[in-house]
Protein backbone atom coordinates (compact mmCIF):
# COMPACT_ATOMS: atom_id res chain seq x y z
CA UNK A 1 0.00 0.00 0.00
CA UNK A 2 2.98 2.17 0.92
CA UNK A 3 3.95 2.20 -2.82
CA UNK A 4 0.85 3.42 -4.07
CA UNK A 5 0.27 6.13 -1.66
CA UNK A 6 4.15 7.32 -2.34
CA UNK A 7 3.59 7.14 -6.36
CA UNK A 8 0.41 9.17 -6.50
CA UNK A 9 2.54 11.66 -3.39
CA UNK A 10 5.23 12.18 -6.33
CA UNK A 11 2.84 12.53 -9.22
CA UNK A 12 0.48 15.12 -7.25
CA UNK A 13 4.33 17.50 -6.81
CA UNK A 14 4.62 16.77 -10.31
CA UNK A 15 1.15 17.96 -11.43
CA UNK A 16 1.57 20.96 -9.67
CA UNK A 17 4.76 21.83 -11.11
CA UNK A 18 3.71 21.00 -14.11
CA UNK A 19 1.20 23.75 -13.24
CA UNK A 20 3.77 26.25 -12.09
CA UNK A 21 5.62 25.81 -15.40
CA UNK A 22 2.49 26.06 -18.04
CA UNK A 23 1.45 29.34 -16.00
CA UNK A 24 4.68 30.88 -15.87
CA UNK A 25 5.27 30.38 -19.80
CA UNK A 26 2.77 33.22 -20.66
CA UNK A 27 5.47 35.44 -18.17
CA UNK A 28 8.25 34.57 -20.97
CA UNK A 29 7.41 36.41 -23.56
CA UNK A 30 9.49 38.91 -24.43
CA UNK A 31 7.88 42.25 -23.57
CA UNK A 32 4.42 43.00 -22.92
CA UNK A 33 2.57 39.97 -23.88
CA UNK A 34 -0.78 42.01 -24.29
CA UNK A 35 0.94 44.02 -26.59
CA UNK A 36 2.54 41.04 -28.46
CA UNK A 37 -0.56 39.14 -28.78
CA UNK A 38 -2.60 41.64 -29.89
CA UNK A 39 -0.17 43.73 -32.53
CA UNK A 40 1.26 47.62 -31.93
CA UNK A 41 -1.74 49.28 -33.59
CA UNK A 42 -4.22 47.59 -30.96
CA UNK A 43 -6.00 50.32 -29.06
CA UNK A 44 -5.32 50.70 -25.90
CA UNK A 45 -8.80 49.86 -24.48
CA UNK A 46 -8.64 46.40 -25.67
CA UNK A 47 -5.15 46.04 -24.19
CA UNK A 48 -6.50 46.81 -20.92
CA UNK A 49 -10.09 44.66 -21.48
CA UNK A 50 -7.54 42.22 -22.37
CA UNK A 51 -4.69 42.24 -19.69
CA UNK A 52 -7.53 42.35 -16.94
CA UNK A 53 -9.45 39.64 -18.83
CA UNK A 54 -6.03 36.92 -18.53
CA UNK A 55 -5.09 38.52 -15.11
CA UNK A 56 -2.42 40.01 -16.06
CA UNK A 57 -2.97 42.98 -13.83
CA UNK A 58 -3.03 41.06 -10.88
CA UNK A 59 0.02 40.44 -8.81
CA UNK A 60 2.02 36.87 -9.78
CA UNK A 61 0.25 34.89 -6.68
CA UNK A 62 -3.05 36.12 -7.02
CA UNK A 63 -2.68 35.72 -11.07
CA UNK A 64 -1.10 31.72 -10.30
CA UNK A 65 -4.02 31.21 -7.77
CA UNK A 66 -6.74 32.01 -10.52
CA UNK A 67 -5.38 30.05 -12.72
CA UNK A 68 -5.24 26.84 -10.94
CA UNK A 69 -8.77 27.75 -9.75
CA UNK A 70 -9.76 28.00 -13.65
CA UNK A 71 -8.08 24.89 -14.35
CA UNK A 72 -9.56 22.30 -11.50
CA UNK A 73 -12.99 23.86 -12.97
CA UNK A 74 -11.82 22.94 -16.92
CA UNK A 75 -12.09 26.56 -17.55
CA UNK A 76 -8.80 26.61 -19.62
CA UNK A 77 -9.70 30.59 -20.40
CA UNK A 78 -10.86 32.03 -24.17
CA UNK A 79 -8.91 31.66 -27.37
CA UNK A 80 -8.15 35.22 -29.00
CA UNK A 81 -8.10 33.75 -32.34
CA UNK A 82 -11.34 32.55 -32.27
CA UNK A 83 -13.15 34.00 -28.96
CA UNK A 84 -14.47 30.14 -27.79
CA UNK A 85 -13.95 28.40 -24.75
CA UNK A 86 -10.21 26.67 -25.46
CA UNK A 87 -11.91 23.63 -23.13
CA UNK A 88 -13.97 23.21 -26.66
CA UNK A 89 -11.79 23.68 -29.07
CA UNK A 90 -9.77 21.11 -27.24
CA UNK A 91 -12.27 19.00 -27.05
CA UNK A 92 -12.85 18.98 -31.12
CA UNK A 93 -9.22 18.47 -31.58
CA UNK A 94 -8.83 15.79 -29.13
CA UNK A 95 -9.81 12.39 -31.22
CA UNK A 96 -7.73 12.84 -34.25
CA UNK A 97 -4.51 13.08 -31.81
CA UNK A 98 -5.75 10.38 -30.22
CA UNK A 99 -6.66 8.34 -33.10
CA UNK A 100 -3.37 9.05 -34.29
CA UNK A 101 -1.22 8.14 -31.72
CA UNK A 102 -3.09 4.85 -31.09
CA UNK A 103 -3.09 4.16 -34.67
CA UNK A 104 0.79 4.82 -33.78
CA UNK A 105 0.73 2.35 -31.08
CA UNK A 106 -0.33 -0.43 -32.99
CA UNK A 107 1.96 0.01 -35.92
CA UNK A 108 4.99 0.29 -33.43
CA UNK A 109 4.04 -3.20 -31.74
CA UNK A 110 3.02 -4.55 -35.02
CA UNK A 111 6.84 -3.41 -36.38
CA UNK A 112 8.21 -3.96 -33.41
CA UNK A 113 7.72 -7.87 -32.33
CA UNK A 114 8.65 -9.40 -35.35
CA UNK A 115 11.38 -7.23 -35.60
CA UNK A 116 12.93 -7.97 -31.77
CA UNK A 117 11.73 -11.16 -31.46
CA UNK A 118 13.62 -12.42 -34.84
CA UNK A 119 16.84 -10.46 -33.68
CA UNK A 120 17.00 -12.15 -30.28
CA UNK A 121 16.31 -15.37 -31.23
CA UNK A 122 18.80 -15.42 -34.10
CA UNK A 123 21.22 -13.15 -32.44
CA UNK A 124 24.55 -12.09 -34.07
CA UNK A 125 23.05 -14.05 -37.47
CA UNK A 126 22.55 -11.96 -40.39
CA UNK A 127 19.16 -11.52 -39.49
CA UNK A 128 19.92 -9.59 -35.90
CA UNK A 129 22.20 -7.24 -37.61
CA UNK A 130 19.56 -6.54 -40.37
CA UNK A 131 16.78 -6.22 -37.87
CA UNK A 132 18.74 -3.82 -35.20
CA UNK A 133 20.31 -1.78 -38.86
CA UNK A 134 16.51 -1.15 -39.44
CA UNK A 135 16.07 0.15 -36.22
CA UNK A 136 19.08 2.03 -36.19
CA UNK A 137 17.57 4.04 -39.76
CA UNK A 138 14.31 4.21 -37.71
CA UNK A 139 16.06 5.91 -35.13
CA UNK A 140 18.11 8.05 -36.81
CA UNK A 141 15.28 9.09 -39.62
CA UNK A 142 12.88 12.10 -37.93
CA UNK A 143 9.29 11.92 -38.49
CA UNK A 144 9.46 15.65 -40.62
CA UNK A 145 11.50 13.83 -43.20
CA UNK A 146 9.98 10.44 -42.98
CA UNK A 147 6.49 12.09 -43.52
CA UNK A 148 7.44 13.38 -46.56
CA UNK A 149 9.45 10.86 -48.13
CA UNK A 150 6.32 8.27 -47.43
CA UNK A 151 4.02 10.73 -48.66
CA UNK A 152 6.44 10.73 -52.24
CA UNK A 153 6.38 7.39 -52.42
CA UNK A 154 3.47 6.35 -51.61
CA UNK A 155 0.72 9.24 -52.09
CA UNK A 156 2.31 10.71 -54.84
CA UNK A 157 4.54 8.10 -57.01
CA UNK A 158 1.94 5.51 -55.93
CA UNK A 159 -1.28 7.23 -55.12
CA UNK A 160 -2.09 4.29 -52.71
CA UNK A 161 -3.26 6.66 -50.06
CA UNK A 162 -3.95 10.76 -50.06
CA UNK A 163 -1.42 13.17 -49.77
CA UNK A 164 -3.08 14.88 -46.31
CA UNK A 165 -5.81 15.93 -44.76
CA UNK A 166 -7.95 13.54 -42.24
CA UNK A 167 -10.73 11.22 -44.45
CA UNK A 168 -11.47 7.95 -44.04
CA UNK A 169 -9.44 5.46 -42.96
CA UNK A 170 -6.87 5.55 -45.80
CA UNK A 171 -5.75 9.11 -44.94
CA UNK A 172 -4.69 7.39 -41.84
CA UNK A 173 -1.48 4.78 -42.52
CA UNK A 174 0.53 7.42 -43.59
CA UNK A 175 0.75 9.84 -40.45
CA UNK A 176 0.36 6.40 -37.98
CA UNK A 177 3.47 4.84 -40.00
CA UNK A 178 5.51 8.10 -39.36
CA UNK A 179 4.53 8.71 -35.95
CA UNK A 180 4.70 4.66 -35.19
CA UNK A 181 8.54 4.17 -36.83
CA UNK A 182 10.74 5.52 -34.72
CA UNK A 183 8.71 3.88 -31.80
CA UNK A 184 8.93 0.67 -33.36
CA UNK A 185 12.75 0.97 -33.64
CA UNK A 186 13.10 1.68 -29.79
CA UNK A 187 10.92 -0.80 -28.87
CA UNK A 188 12.33 -3.53 -30.97
CA UNK A 189 15.56 -3.24 -29.46
CA UNK A 190 14.30 -2.73 -26.15
CA UNK A 191 12.61 -6.09 -26.70
CA UNK A 192 15.43 -8.00 -28.39
CA UNK A 193 17.63 -6.57 -25.17
CA UNK A 194 14.78 -8.06 -22.63
CA UNK A 195 14.48 -10.92 -24.40
CA UNK A 196 18.06 -12.04 -24.36
CA UNK A 197 18.01 -11.47 -20.66
CA UNK A 198 15.41 -13.71 -19.93
CA UNK A 199 16.46 -16.21 -22.44
CA UNK A 200 19.58 -17.20 -20.18
CA UNK A 201 17.77 -17.88 -17.18
CA UNK A 202 16.98 -21.03 -15.42
CA UNK A 203 13.79 -21.59 -16.36
CA UNK A 204 14.21 -21.54 -19.66
CA UNK A 205 16.82 -23.91 -19.83
CA UNK A 206 14.52 -26.19 -17.78
CA UNK A 207 11.63 -25.30 -20.58
CA UNK A 208 14.55 -26.45 -23.30
CA UNK A 209 15.63 -29.54 -21.20
CA UNK A 210 12.05 -30.73 -20.92
CA UNK A 211 11.60 -31.02 -24.48
CA UNK A 212 9.30 -28.37 -25.25
CA UNK A 213 9.60 -26.74 -28.75
CA UNK A 214 11.45 -23.40 -29.66
CA UNK A 215 8.18 -21.28 -30.52
CA UNK A 216 6.52 -22.64 -26.96
CA UNK A 217 10.17 -21.34 -25.19
CA UNK A 218 9.71 -18.28 -26.80
CA UNK A 219 6.15 -17.43 -26.90
CA UNK A 220 5.28 -18.83 -23.82
CA UNK A 221 7.91 -18.57 -21.33
CA UNK A 222 10.50 -15.96 -22.38
CA UNK A 223 8.36 -13.57 -23.89
CA UNK A 224 5.93 -13.62 -21.32
CA UNK A 225 8.68 -12.20 -18.45
CA UNK A 226 10.15 -9.73 -21.28
CA UNK A 227 6.96 -8.19 -21.45
CA UNK A 228 6.60 -6.38 -18.23
CA UNK A 229 9.75 -3.57 -19.20
CA UNK A 230 8.44 -3.29 -22.45
CA UNK A 231 5.22 -1.67 -21.39
CA UNK A 232 6.49 0.21 -19.52
CA UNK A 233 8.53 1.34 -21.98
CA UNK A 234 5.51 1.92 -23.87
CA UNK A 235 4.04 4.31 -21.09
CA UNK A 236 7.17 6.33 -21.16
CA UNK A 237 7.50 6.25 -25.04
CA UNK A 238 4.14 7.64 -25.18
CA UNK A 239 5.72 11.13 -24.27
CA UNK A 240 7.46 10.91 -27.48
CA UNK A 241 4.77 9.56 -29.19
CA UNK A 242 2.69 12.92 -27.89
CA UNK A 243 5.53 15.45 -28.81
CA UNK A 244 5.90 13.54 -32.64
CA UNK A 245 2.39 13.68 -33.32
CA UNK A 246 2.65 18.04 -33.12
CA UNK A 247 4.87 17.54 -35.87
CA UNK A 248 3.34 14.50 -37.68
CA UNK A 249 0.10 16.55 -37.50
CA UNK A 250 2.00 19.43 -39.36
CA UNK A 251 3.06 16.93 -42.07
CA UNK A 252 -0.27 16.04 -42.87
CA UNK A 253 -2.40 18.53 -42.20
CA UNK A 254 -3.57 16.42 -39.41
CA UNK A 255 -6.43 18.70 -37.02
CA UNK A 256 -5.35 17.49 -33.96
CA UNK A 257 -3.73 19.23 -30.86
CA UNK A 258 -0.53 19.21 -32.17
CA UNK A 259 -1.51 21.41 -35.42
CA UNK A 260 -3.33 23.49 -32.57
CA UNK A 261 -0.44 24.16 -31.15
CA UNK A 262 1.62 25.30 -33.85
CA UNK A 263 -1.81 27.37 -35.08
CA UNK A 264 -1.83 28.73 -31.64
CA UNK A 265 2.08 29.69 -31.79
CA UNK A 266 1.95 31.74 -35.21
CA UNK A 267 -1.17 33.18 -34.42
CA UNK A 268 0.26 34.77 -31.06
CA UNK A 269 -2.75 32.46 -29.03
CA UNK A 270 -0.57 31.87 -25.86
CA UNK A 271 -3.60 30.91 -23.58
CA UNK A 272 -4.17 28.01 -26.25
CA UNK A 273 -0.51 27.22 -26.19
CA UNK A 274 -0.77 27.29 -22.33
CA UNK A 275 -3.83 24.72 -22.83
CA UNK A 276 -2.22 22.28 -25.04
CA UNK A 277 0.69 22.12 -23.20
CA UNK A 278 -0.91 21.05 -20.43
CA UNK A 279 -3.42 18.76 -21.89
CA UNK A 280 0.14 16.86 -23.27
CA UNK A 281 1.51 16.86 -19.88
CA UNK A 282 -0.92 16.05 -17.95
CA UNK A 283 -2.06 12.98 -19.94
CA UNK A 284 1.52 11.94 -20.08
CA UNK A 285 2.02 12.02 -16.34
CA UNK A 286 -1.64 10.26 -15.92
CA UNK A 287 -0.11 7.93 -18.21
CA UNK A 288 2.84 6.93 -16.63
CA UNK A 289 1.60 7.34 -13.16
CA UNK A 290 -0.83 4.38 -13.99
CA UNK A 291 2.23 2.25 -16.03
CA UNK A 292 4.07 2.46 -12.81
CA UNK A 293 0.73 1.23 -10.50
CA UNK A 294 0.32 -1.29 -12.92
CA UNK A 295 3.90 -2.57 -12.57
CA UNK A 296 3.84 -2.38 -8.85
CA UNK A 297 0.62 -4.25 -9.22
CA UNK A 298 1.74 -7.01 -11.23
CA UNK A 299 5.04 -7.52 -10.37
CA UNK A 300 5.32 -7.52 -5.88
CA UNK A 301 9.39 -6.93 -6.34
CA UNK A 302 8.51 -3.21 -7.71
CA UNK A 303 5.88 -2.67 -4.83
CA UNK A 304 7.90 -4.14 -1.68
CA UNK A 305 11.17 -2.18 -2.90
CA UNK A 306 13.25 -4.81 -3.94
CA UNK A 307 13.48 -3.34 -7.73
CA UNK A 308 15.21 -6.18 -9.84
CA UNK B 1 18.13 2.44 -23.34
CA UNK B 2 20.45 -1.31 -21.92
CA UNK B 3 19.62 -2.47 -24.87
CA UNK B 4 22.91 -3.16 -27.23
CA UNK B 5 25.03 -6.14 -25.67
CA UNK B 6 28.53 -5.27 -25.00
CA UNK B 7 31.01 -6.27 -28.04
CA UNK B 8 33.99 -5.81 -26.29
CA UNK B 9 36.67 -7.79 -27.19
CA UNK B 10 34.83 -9.40 -30.14
CA UNK B 11 36.58 -9.08 -33.15
CA UNK B 12 35.03 -6.94 -35.65
CA UNK B 13 35.10 -7.50 -39.40
CA UNK B 14 36.69 -5.31 -41.88
CA UNK B 15 33.37 -4.15 -43.14
CA UNK B 16 31.35 -3.73 -40.03
CA UNK B 17 34.75 -1.39 -38.31
CA UNK B 18 34.21 0.37 -41.93
CA UNK B 19 30.36 0.91 -41.59
CA UNK B 20 30.84 1.14 -37.70
CA UNK B 21 33.74 3.87 -37.25
CA UNK B 22 35.41 5.14 -40.26
CA UNK B 23 32.43 6.01 -42.32
CA UNK B 24 30.55 8.06 -39.71
CA UNK B 25 33.77 9.69 -38.41
CA UNK B 26 34.32 10.91 -42.01
CA UNK B 27 30.65 12.29 -42.00
CA UNK B 28 30.90 13.97 -38.32
CA UNK B 29 34.74 15.47 -39.10
CA UNK B 30 33.44 16.60 -42.31
CA UNK B 31 30.34 17.97 -40.89
CA UNK B 32 32.44 19.42 -37.86
CA UNK B 33 35.51 20.85 -40.81
CA UNK B 34 32.47 22.66 -42.65
CA UNK B 35 30.64 24.19 -39.90
CA UNK B 36 33.68 25.45 -38.39
CA UNK B 37 35.62 26.97 -41.81
CA UNK B 38 32.33 28.09 -43.88
CA UNK B 39 32.85 31.84 -42.79
CA UNK B 40 36.16 30.62 -44.77
CA UNK B 41 34.90 29.04 -47.83
CA UNK B 42 32.85 31.39 -50.30
CA UNK B 43 29.67 30.17 -50.01
CA UNK B 44 26.63 32.15 -50.66
CA UNK B 45 23.52 30.28 -49.30
CA UNK B 46 21.43 33.48 -49.71
CA UNK B 47 22.14 34.01 -53.33
CA UNK B 48 19.15 33.98 -55.35
CA UNK B 49 19.28 32.73 -59.30
CA UNK B 50 15.65 32.90 -60.42
CA UNK B 51 16.99 30.95 -63.71
CA UNK B 52 17.99 28.36 -61.57
CA UNK B 53 14.90 27.82 -59.81
CA UNK B 54 14.05 24.32 -58.65
CA UNK B 55 16.98 22.97 -60.85
CA UNK B 56 17.73 19.26 -60.44
CA UNK B 57 21.19 18.07 -59.48
CA UNK B 58 23.21 17.71 -62.18
CA UNK B 59 27.06 17.88 -63.27
CA UNK B 60 26.83 21.31 -63.32
CA UNK B 61 24.39 22.37 -61.02
CA UNK B 62 25.52 19.97 -58.44
CA UNK B 63 22.84 19.50 -55.86
CA UNK B 64 20.48 21.52 -57.63
CA UNK B 65 18.47 24.47 -56.52
CA UNK B 66 15.19 25.01 -54.53
CA UNK B 67 12.41 27.29 -55.02
CA UNK B 68 14.32 30.26 -54.89
CA UNK B 69 16.52 29.37 -57.03
CA UNK B 70 19.25 29.17 -54.40
CA UNK B 71 22.03 26.77 -54.41
CA UNK B 72 21.17 23.57 -52.40
CA UNK B 73 25.09 22.58 -52.14
CA UNK B 74 25.91 25.90 -50.63
CA UNK B 75 22.83 25.93 -48.11
CA UNK B 76 22.98 22.41 -47.25
CA UNK B 77 26.89 23.44 -45.49
CA UNK B 78 25.20 26.48 -44.62
CA UNK B 79 22.51 24.13 -42.67
CA UNK B 80 25.73 22.08 -41.16
CA UNK B 81 26.66 25.57 -39.63
CA UNK B 82 23.51 25.77 -37.80
CA UNK B 83 23.22 22.52 -36.91
CA UNK B 84 26.58 22.03 -35.57
CA UNK B 85 26.42 25.27 -33.65
CA UNK B 86 23.39 24.81 -31.62
CA UNK B 87 23.92 20.95 -31.14
CA UNK B 88 27.95 22.08 -29.57
CA UNK B 89 26.13 24.70 -27.39
CA UNK B 90 23.30 22.99 -26.18
CA UNK B 91 25.60 19.88 -25.69
CA UNK B 92 27.84 22.52 -23.46
CA UNK B 93 25.33 24.25 -21.62
CA UNK B 94 23.52 21.23 -20.59
CA UNK B 95 25.85 19.01 -19.89
CA UNK B 96 27.40 21.16 -17.62
CA UNK B 97 24.58 22.92 -15.69
CA UNK B 98 22.95 19.11 -15.28
CA UNK B 99 25.74 17.73 -13.94
CA UNK B 100 26.45 20.16 -11.38
CA UNK B 101 22.85 20.37 -9.97
CA UNK B 102 22.90 16.42 -10.14
CA UNK B 103 26.76 15.62 -8.54
CA UNK B 104 26.22 18.56 -5.65
CA UNK B 105 22.48 17.56 -5.01
CA UNK B 106 23.36 13.91 -4.50
CA UNK B 107 26.53 14.48 -2.70
CA UNK B 108 25.31 17.01 -0.58
CA UNK B 109 21.57 14.87 0.16
CA UNK B 110 18.86 15.80 2.35
CA UNK B 111 16.15 18.27 1.78
CA UNK B 112 18.03 19.82 -1.06
CA UNK B 113 18.46 16.45 -2.99
CA UNK B 114 14.69 16.07 -2.42
CA UNK B 115 13.95 19.48 -3.84
CA UNK B 116 16.17 18.60 -6.79
CA UNK B 117 14.61 15.35 -7.60
CA UNK B 118 11.38 16.90 -7.79
CA UNK B 119 12.51 19.78 -10.14
CA UNK B 120 13.98 16.52 -12.42
CA UNK B 121 10.66 14.70 -12.09
CA UNK B 122 8.49 17.82 -13.30
CA UNK B 123 10.72 18.87 -16.37
CA UNK B 124 10.44 14.69 -17.02
CA UNK B 125 7.23 15.33 -16.65
CA UNK B 126 6.81 17.17 -20.21
CA UNK B 127 7.18 14.84 -23.38
CA UNK B 128 10.06 14.70 -25.52
CA UNK B 129 10.56 18.31 -27.37
CA UNK B 130 7.39 19.68 -26.40
CA UNK B 131 8.51 22.35 -23.74
CA UNK B 132 11.33 22.97 -26.35
CA UNK B 133 8.40 23.38 -28.94
CA UNK B 134 6.55 25.99 -26.31
CA UNK B 135 9.75 27.79 -25.28
CA UNK B 136 10.93 28.30 -28.83
CA UNK B 137 7.84 29.32 -29.81
CA UNK B 138 6.91 31.99 -26.80
CA UNK B 139 10.54 33.44 -26.86
CA UNK B 140 10.67 33.87 -30.41
CA UNK B 141 12.76 32.54 -33.57
CA UNK B 142 16.45 32.98 -33.51
CA UNK B 143 19.48 30.26 -33.38
CA UNK B 144 19.95 31.58 -29.41
CA UNK B 145 16.34 31.18 -28.42
CA UNK B 146 16.40 27.77 -30.02
CA UNK B 147 19.60 26.91 -27.82
CA UNK B 148 17.87 28.23 -24.97
CA UNK B 149 14.74 26.15 -25.60
CA UNK B 150 17.59 22.70 -25.89
CA UNK B 151 18.95 23.37 -23.34
CA UNK B 152 16.00 24.08 -20.78
CA UNK B 153 14.96 20.59 -21.64
CA UNK B 154 18.23 18.58 -21.70
CA UNK B 155 19.97 19.58 -19.05
CA UNK B 156 17.57 17.44 -16.77
CA UNK B 157 18.87 14.08 -18.49
CA UNK B 158 22.83 15.10 -17.17
CA UNK B 159 21.60 15.87 -13.82
CA UNK B 160 19.69 12.60 -13.62
CA UNK B 161 22.70 10.56 -14.16
CA UNK B 162 25.38 12.56 -12.33
CA UNK B 163 22.91 12.56 -9.76
CA UNK B 164 22.34 8.48 -9.99
CA UNK B 165 26.18 7.84 -10.84
CA UNK B 166 27.26 10.19 -7.30
CA UNK B 167 25.03 8.15 -5.24
CA UNK B 168 26.48 4.81 -5.81
CA UNK B 169 30.26 6.28 -5.76
CA UNK B 170 30.34 8.80 -3.15
CA UNK B 171 30.42 5.62 -0.56
CA UNK B 172 33.89 4.67 -1.87
CA UNK B 173 36.55 4.29 -0.14
CA UNK B 174 38.75 6.86 -1.14
CA UNK B 175 35.98 9.36 -1.52
CA UNK B 176 35.65 8.45 2.31
CA UNK B 177 39.56 8.89 2.49
CA UNK B 178 39.07 12.43 1.36
CA UNK B 179 36.62 13.27 3.68
CA UNK B 180 38.70 11.92 6.05
CA UNK B 181 41.44 14.33 5.56
CA UNK B 182 39.35 17.06 5.62
CA UNK B 183 38.62 17.63 1.64
CA UNK B 184 36.12 20.55 0.91
CA UNK B 185 32.96 19.54 -0.52
CA UNK B 186 34.07 20.99 -4.19
CA UNK B 187 37.80 19.48 -4.12
CA UNK B 188 35.72 16.03 -3.44
CA UNK B 189 33.39 16.39 -6.16
CA UNK B 190 35.34 17.83 -8.89
CA UNK B 191 38.60 15.86 -7.47
CA UNK B 192 37.75 12.64 -6.83
CA UNK B 193 34.04 12.08 -8.41
CA UNK B 194 33.74 13.93 -11.17
CA UNK B 195 36.63 11.92 -13.07
CA UNK B 196 34.65 8.90 -12.58
CA UNK B 197 31.30 10.43 -14.35
CA UNK B 198 33.51 11.65 -16.77
CA UNK B 199 32.45 8.01 -19.24
CA UNK B 200 29.20 7.77 -18.96
CA UNK B 201 28.49 11.63 -19.44
CA UNK B 202 30.20 11.68 -22.66
CA UNK B 203 28.61 8.70 -24.46
CA UNK B 204 25.34 10.30 -22.44
CA UNK B 205 26.54 13.24 -24.87
CA UNK B 206 27.53 12.12 -27.98
CA UNK B 207 23.93 10.82 -28.23
CA UNK B 208 22.43 13.81 -27.01
CA UNK B 209 24.16 15.64 -30.22
CA UNK B 210 21.77 12.84 -32.56
CA UNK B 211 19.16 14.17 -30.42
CA UNK B 212 19.90 17.83 -30.87
CA UNK B 213 20.63 17.85 -34.46
CA UNK B 214 17.30 16.36 -34.90
CA UNK B 215 15.01 18.76 -32.73
CA UNK B 216 17.28 21.80 -34.01
CA UNK B 217 15.90 20.43 -37.51
CA UNK B 218 12.32 19.65 -36.08
CA UNK B 219 12.03 23.44 -34.16
CA UNK B 220 13.25 25.25 -37.92
CA UNK B 221 10.26 22.77 -39.62
CA UNK B 222 8.06 23.92 -37.87
CA UNK B 223 9.25 27.61 -38.70
CA UNK B 224 10.52 27.88 -34.69
CA UNK B 225 14.24 27.60 -35.39
CA UNK B 226 16.59 30.07 -37.14
CA UNK B 227 15.08 32.95 -39.15
CA UNK B 228 14.66 33.01 -43.41
CA UNK B 229 16.96 33.11 -44.89
CA UNK B 230 19.53 31.75 -42.62
CA UNK B 231 19.63 27.95 -43.41
CA UNK B 232 18.69 25.36 -41.14
CA UNK B 233 18.10 21.51 -42.70
CA UNK B 234 14.37 21.62 -41.38
CA UNK B 235 13.51 24.17 -42.59
CA UNK B 236 15.38 23.16 -46.17
CA UNK B 237 13.12 20.39 -45.75
CA UNK B 238 9.68 22.29 -44.78
CA UNK B 239 10.34 24.33 -47.87
CA UNK B 240 10.97 21.88 -50.23
CA UNK B 241 7.78 19.96 -49.02
CA UNK B 242 5.89 22.00 -51.14
CA UNK B 243 7.55 20.76 -54.08
CA UNK B 244 7.82 17.54 -53.52
CA UNK B 245 5.86 16.31 -57.10
CA UNK B 246 7.96 18.41 -58.84
CA UNK B 247 11.33 18.63 -57.35
CA UNK B 248 11.81 15.77 -54.79
CA UNK B 249 15.49 16.95 -54.46
CA UNK B 250 14.75 19.86 -52.59
CA UNK B 251 13.70 17.76 -49.56
CA UNK B 252 15.78 14.92 -50.35
CA UNK B 253 19.32 16.87 -50.39
CA UNK B 254 18.91 18.27 -46.60
CA UNK B 255 16.99 15.05 -45.85
CA UNK B 256 20.00 13.06 -46.78
CA UNK B 257 22.49 15.38 -44.95
CA UNK B 258 20.51 15.32 -41.31
CA UNK B 259 19.95 11.40 -41.65
CA UNK B 260 24.06 11.26 -42.40
CA UNK B 261 25.11 13.08 -39.62
CA UNK B 262 22.37 11.51 -37.22
CA UNK B 263 23.13 7.98 -38.20
CA UNK B 264 26.75 8.68 -37.97
CA UNK B 265 26.66 10.14 -34.82
CA UNK B 266 24.63 7.46 -32.92
CA UNK B 267 26.94 4.89 -34.38
CA UNK B 268 29.86 6.46 -32.71
CA UNK B 269 28.02 7.08 -30.14
CA UNK B 270 27.32 3.02 -29.72
CA UNK B 271 31.19 2.52 -30.78
CA UNK B 272 32.00 4.89 -27.83
CA UNK B 273 29.79 3.09 -25.48
CA UNK B 274 30.96 0.10 -26.00
CA UNK B 275 34.77 1.39 -25.93
CA UNK B 276 34.22 2.99 -22.60
CA UNK B 277 32.35 0.25 -21.25
CA UNK B 278 29.25 1.95 -19.77
CA UNK B 279 26.25 0.24 -19.21
CA UNK B 280 22.22 0.98 -18.00
CA UNK B 281 22.54 3.58 -19.82
CA UNK B 282 18.59 4.80 -19.24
Amino acid sequence: MHFFIARLASATVVIFGVLVLVFLLIHLVPGDPVEVMLGESARPADREALRISLGLDQPLLSQFGQYLGNVLSFDLGTSLHSQRPITDILLERIPATLELALAALLVAVLIAFPLGVMAAVRKDSGWDHGAMAVSLLGVSVPNFLMGPLLILLFAVWLGWFPVSGREGLGSLVLPAITLGSAMAAILSRMLRATLLEVLGEDYIRTARAKGLAPHVVIWRHALRNALLPVITLLGLQLGALLAGAVITEMVFSWPGIGQLIIEAIQGRDYPVVQACVLLISLTYVLVNTLTDLAYGWFDPRVRLGQAA
Amino acid sequence: MSAVVNVNGIKRSGFARMFGLWLPLTVVGGWALVALTSPLLSIAPDHIELTRILAPPGLGGLLGADDLGRSLAERVLAGAQTSFIVAVWVVLVSAVLGTMVGMFSAYLGGRWDRVVVHIIDIFLAFPGILLAIALAGILGPGIENVVIALSVVGWVGYARLARAQVLSLKHREHVQAAVALGAGTGRIVFRHLLPLLMAPLIVEASFGIAGIVIAEAGLSFLGLGVQPPEASWGSMIRDGARYLLVAPHVVLVPGVALMLVVLSVNLLGDRLRDRLDVRNRN
